[in-house]
């Protein structure tokens, strides 16, 4: 029993981003559909150092955490500041970007967004060294 | 648009209010926006925006009276911290178009009666007060008010009704009265008199036995725990004592008496509350959280004392903005911190309070608890000035108390505490707890801290700990979460299984297959038979040793190596553990190995479970075994078995869910078959097989979860009686650290699993709540039942 009400409906912590990945094998509007439907989050802003543990732990407290993926420098093949979080479920996922993202881990406030699901090759950095591309925040840019 | 500023602003949230104002909306949806968001802050007062509104409505009422109508039931059951806005605006209307005022209050019985069988009794309690407030704005006659609360309170007098029905019913008169008290008595006191009579009388022969299990504290001292329906009888007393005046809740409907007086009123038609049937679920009796009072709130206003009615409608209303905003963490703190009235009282003091009210509740709390900890984060963000003292104090309050703190809110205080820590670089003053060094090292305030610090380097790592508390603190330090090879160098070499292990090795690096590998263990010679006279498959404890130490070693570096390795050499495991004492062993070597790194271990057995290479119930076995009973107080223990439980319920509830599918698709097809018709038969019958094929899974899993929890209970029931028995007959005091930890873990199984355990009480009633069981842990169990009784 809802209240219909749109105006008092409002999630807006769970509304997915202007990003869209440019190397989606897709067209926009399959990507915005997985997107809506995704139990997985993308995660940047992480300290070079934040290992895999440690994301398990925060990640963890919006629900079971079915997998994750270190983000790694393309040539260096170490961590370059983000993963990816696969949740379970998506009620799960859509906890932890009300009350995740925007906090902190390791003393960095780490960003998350929706991801249109992981895929080999998609733990690589895409910059031009290696590493993310030029600017942490190039994810929050609008592209579209 | 550059989202990068906006992404810094916002912290990730609510971009959309920059952009909904500037775009042509329809009338429906300005209806909805005009209404929803009168009363928010503005430039004129609360008064002339209601009246402009109430106009407004008026003119649209002859296109749109269905749609205000049914927004304004909307906002008058989702609303609830607002009520006072909307009944001042329907008594408006009302004295603008009478009709409409009838109609009206007839939509609302009609919700009210939909919101009471639909089991949402939460809203059914916001529907009634609105309906009362409404006898304030002339709407609604006091005197059908008053026979509508009669007949809550004669569902006192039924027979064989759960006592959790009756209390909903008494529960939604005395809380309506602090609103509606004086208007009632006013015009019926000889009726209201004979009422609260009544409910005092029912107050007094009800049960009381779920108490003791939702306390937060055991202790009476400073604050008492109080039952809700105790606590909200003796501030509706005080309040008639004080002859009904009140004057904190905020009554817009004031400023406009001269109008709304000539408004005719409407009687409420009769209403029967709904018999009560199997498939109610009311609302669970809860305990009343306080840990503040006058004398804690050190300068500016004071605290409403704890039987007095302004603490009831605070508490009430600051849970209600928590309710309605909770999702959107900004929102919901700036709506907490705009509180109307606050200049009267001490805000953050309140804010605090119900916070931790909510996170600490039992069984669980009303939201996900990682809500909380962002929502204090906001909150300290919003007032850095005042608030982040008042969390200190809470928290310098809630340490000194943790001796009689239940230990289900002693964990999530942990958790809690160990999250906010790491968003302010763990900055606290470790000093002030000094106390708990000196302190026997099970005491709850020392297993706090080490808790504490064990979460806390797992959100960062080992150093940092190190780094963060005085040397002093050394001992509560968690250990670096190092593995521990018990083949690690040429010291074990006299190890038995040490050559196999470096053999093992070898070929694991080389990257032999699962055949390969299980040909090379055929080797190892089990401890346990003079010979292997069956080729060495029955359960050999030596071979899981060498293999499984050695393959976690080499995927040590991290969980996902270690997930790799399992899934690798997923085969070989599932042979050595296809007895239920390889079951066991394998945790016991997950355990040896990675004994530094509980969180380790947690991620290996859930991923174990998973991949079925053990299951649930050696899980719990294993919990309970002797092995581990040095561990048997550490948090991470009952995270596991938590866990485990949960997985068991998500399995069943999936086959389950699988099934109704299946039926609810036979059901269609049936519906638009045309008879005789040879594939829609062959279909059926395909359907009506996968049917049977998961009925018998769904009755296999519940066997397997109801083992489970008989397994569970068996165990802790033998544990208890032990130590009980030990206790008598050496005449000591039964009251020791390990005592608490295990009976309240017991509970703590009661509570968090309490739906699924409800339909398995009869065998465990049966099998092993019995009579005859000591009356400490029978306690327990009686507590449980009487949840829902």
């Amino acid at each position: 029993m809802s209240s219909h009400l749109n105006a008092l409906n409002s999630d807006s912590y769970i509304e997915i981003s202007q990003y869209r990945d440019q190397h989606f094998k897709g067209n926009r509007y399959e990507q915005e559909k997985l997107l809506k439907q995704s139990s997985t989050l993308y995660v940047g802003n992480l300290s070079f150092y934040t290992t895999e543990e440690q994301v398990y732990e925060l990640f963890s407290k919006s629900g079971d955490v079915k997998r994750i993926i270190i983000g790694l420098d393309k040539i260096k093949k170490t961590a370059c500041g983000f993963c990816f979080v696969e949740y379970y479920t998506r009620g799960d996922a859509e906890n932890a970007m009300r009350f995740i993202n925007g906090t902190r881990l390791d003393d960095r406030i780490i960003r998350t967004d929706w991801d249109a699901g992981f895929r080999e090759g998609r733990q690589y950095g895409r910059g031009k060294s290696g590493g993310q591309v030029s600017g942490a925040h190039r994810r929050w840019t609008c592209v579209s | 648009m550059s989202r990068r500023r906006h992404a810094d602003e916002n912290d990730g949230g609510q971009p959309h209010k920059r952009r909904r104002t500037s775009e042509p909306v329809e009338i429906e949806d300005r209806l909805e926006s005009l209404i929803c968001r009168v009363g928010e802050k503005s430039t004129s007062s609360l008064e002339s925006n209601l009246e402009g509104l109430a106009g407004v409505l008026e003119a649209d009422l002859p296109n749109y009276k269905n749609k205000i109508l049914r927004i304004l039931c909307s906002v008058a059951r989702v609303l609830p911290e607002k009520l006072t806005i909307y009944t001042t605006l329907v008594g408006l209307l009302n004295a603008r178009n009478y009709n409409f005022g009838g109609e009206f209050v007839e939509a609302m019985i009609r919700q009210l009666k939909e919101t009471l069988k639909s089991n949402f009794f939460s809203e059914a309690v916001y529907l009634v007060r609105f309906l009362c407030d409404l006898v304030n704005c002339h709407v609604i006659a006091a005197p059908s008010v008053v026979a509508l609360f009669e007949n809550f309170v004669c569902v006192t007098q039924e027979d064989d009704v759960p006592q959790v029905r009756c209390d909903w019913y008494v529960y939604a008169v005395l809380s309506s009265l602090p609103w509606v008290g004086k208007e009632l008595y006013e015009k019926k006191d000889v009726e209201m008199d004979r009422l609260l009579s009544q409910i005092d009388g029912y107050l007094k022969r009800r049960q009381k036995t779920h108490v003791a299990m939702l306390q937060i504290w055991s202790a009476e001292k400073p604050h008492p725990q109080e039952e809700y329906l105790d606590c909200l009888w003796a501030q509706i007393q005080k309040l008639k004592k004080d002859r009904w005046q009140e004057r904190h809740i905020l009554r817009p409907y004031v400023a406009f008496d001269s109008v709304l007086c000539e408004a005719l009123q409407h009687n409420l038609p009769p209403f029967t509350p709904p018999p009560h049937s199997d498939s109610a679920v009311y609302p669970m009796p809860h305990v009343i959280f306080r840990m503040f009072d006058y004398t804690d709130a050190p300068e500016g206003p004071v605290m409403p004392g704890s039987h007095s009615v302004e603490r009831f409608v605070i508490e009430e209303n600051l849970h209600c903005i928590i309710r309605t905003h909770w999702k959107e963490r900004k929102t919901c703190a700036a709506q907490l911190l705009s509180y109307p009235g606050k200049s009267k009282i001490p805000l953050n003091y309140h804010i605090v309070e119900v916070i931790f009210g909510e996170l600490f509740q039992l069984p669980c709390p009303p939201h996900v608890e990682v809500m909380y900890t962002t929502l204090l984060i906001e909150l300290c963000k919003l007032q850095p000035g005042s608030l982040p003292q008042v969390l200190a104090q809470a928290t310098e309050m809630m340490y000194m108390r943790l001796d009689t703190m239940n230990i289900t809110c002693v964990d999530r205080l942990v958790n809690w505490f160990s999250h906010h820590l790491s968003n302010f670089q763990f900055r606290w003053s470790w000093d002030d707890w000094a106390d708990c060094l000196t302190a026997d090292p099970e005491k709850p305030k020392a297993k706090f801290v080490r808790e504490v610090l064990e979460k806390c380097m797992r959100l960062s790592y080992h150093q940092r700990i190190v780094d963060i508390v005085p040397p002093s603190f050394a001992p509560l330090i968690p250990a670096n979460p190092l593995f521990i090879y018990k083949y690690e160098d040429e010291n074990s070499s006299t190890l038995p299984g040490y050559n196999a292990a470096i053999t093992v090795g070898n070929a694991i690096k080389n990257r032999a297959s699962n055949e390969e590998i299980l040909t090379l263990l055929k080797d190892v010679p089990n401890p346990n038979h003079e010979d292997d006279d069956d080729e060495g498959e029955s359960f050999n404890p030596l071979k899981i040793d060498v293999f499984l130490q050695t393959l976690l070693s080499l995927a040590a570096k991290s969980f996902s190596h270690s997930f790799s390795a399992l899934a690798k050499f997923h085969e070989v495991l599932k042979t050595l553990t296809e007895s239920d004492e390889g079951k066991l062993h394998i945790l016991r070597v997950v355990c040896d190995v990675w004994k530094n790194h509980p969180q380790m271990i947690s991620v290996l057995v859930d991923k174990m479970i998973r991949t079925q290479i053990v299951d649930c119930v050696a899980v719990a076995n294993w919990i309970f075994s002797q092995d581990m009973t040095h561990e048997f107080t550490r948090f991470y223990v009952w995270e596991i078995l938590h866990s485990t439980i949960r997985k068991m319920n998500k399995h069943v509830q999936k086959i389950q869910k699988e099934l109704e599918d299946s039926k609810e698709k036979l059901e269609k097809q049936h519906q638009k078959k045309d008879s005789g018709d040879e594939e829609d038969m062959e279909e059926d019958s395909q359907l009506e097989e996968q049917i049977e094929r998961l009925q018998e899974k769904v009755e296999s899993a519940q066997s397997e979860q109801k083992n489970l929890f008989l397994v569970i209970f068996q165990r802790f029931i033998m544990m208890l009686t032990e130590h009980l028995a030990r206790c008598e007959t050496g005449g000591t005091d039964l009251n020791t650290p390990w005592y608490k930890n295990c009976i309240e873990r017991l509970q703590q199984i009661f509570l968090m699993h309490h739906a699924t355990i409800q339909q398995y009480m009869g065998t465990l009633e049966n099998l092993l709540f019995t009579a005859e069981l000591d009356h400490h842990i029978l306690a327990v169990y009686q507590q449980f039942c009487s949840l829902q009784a």
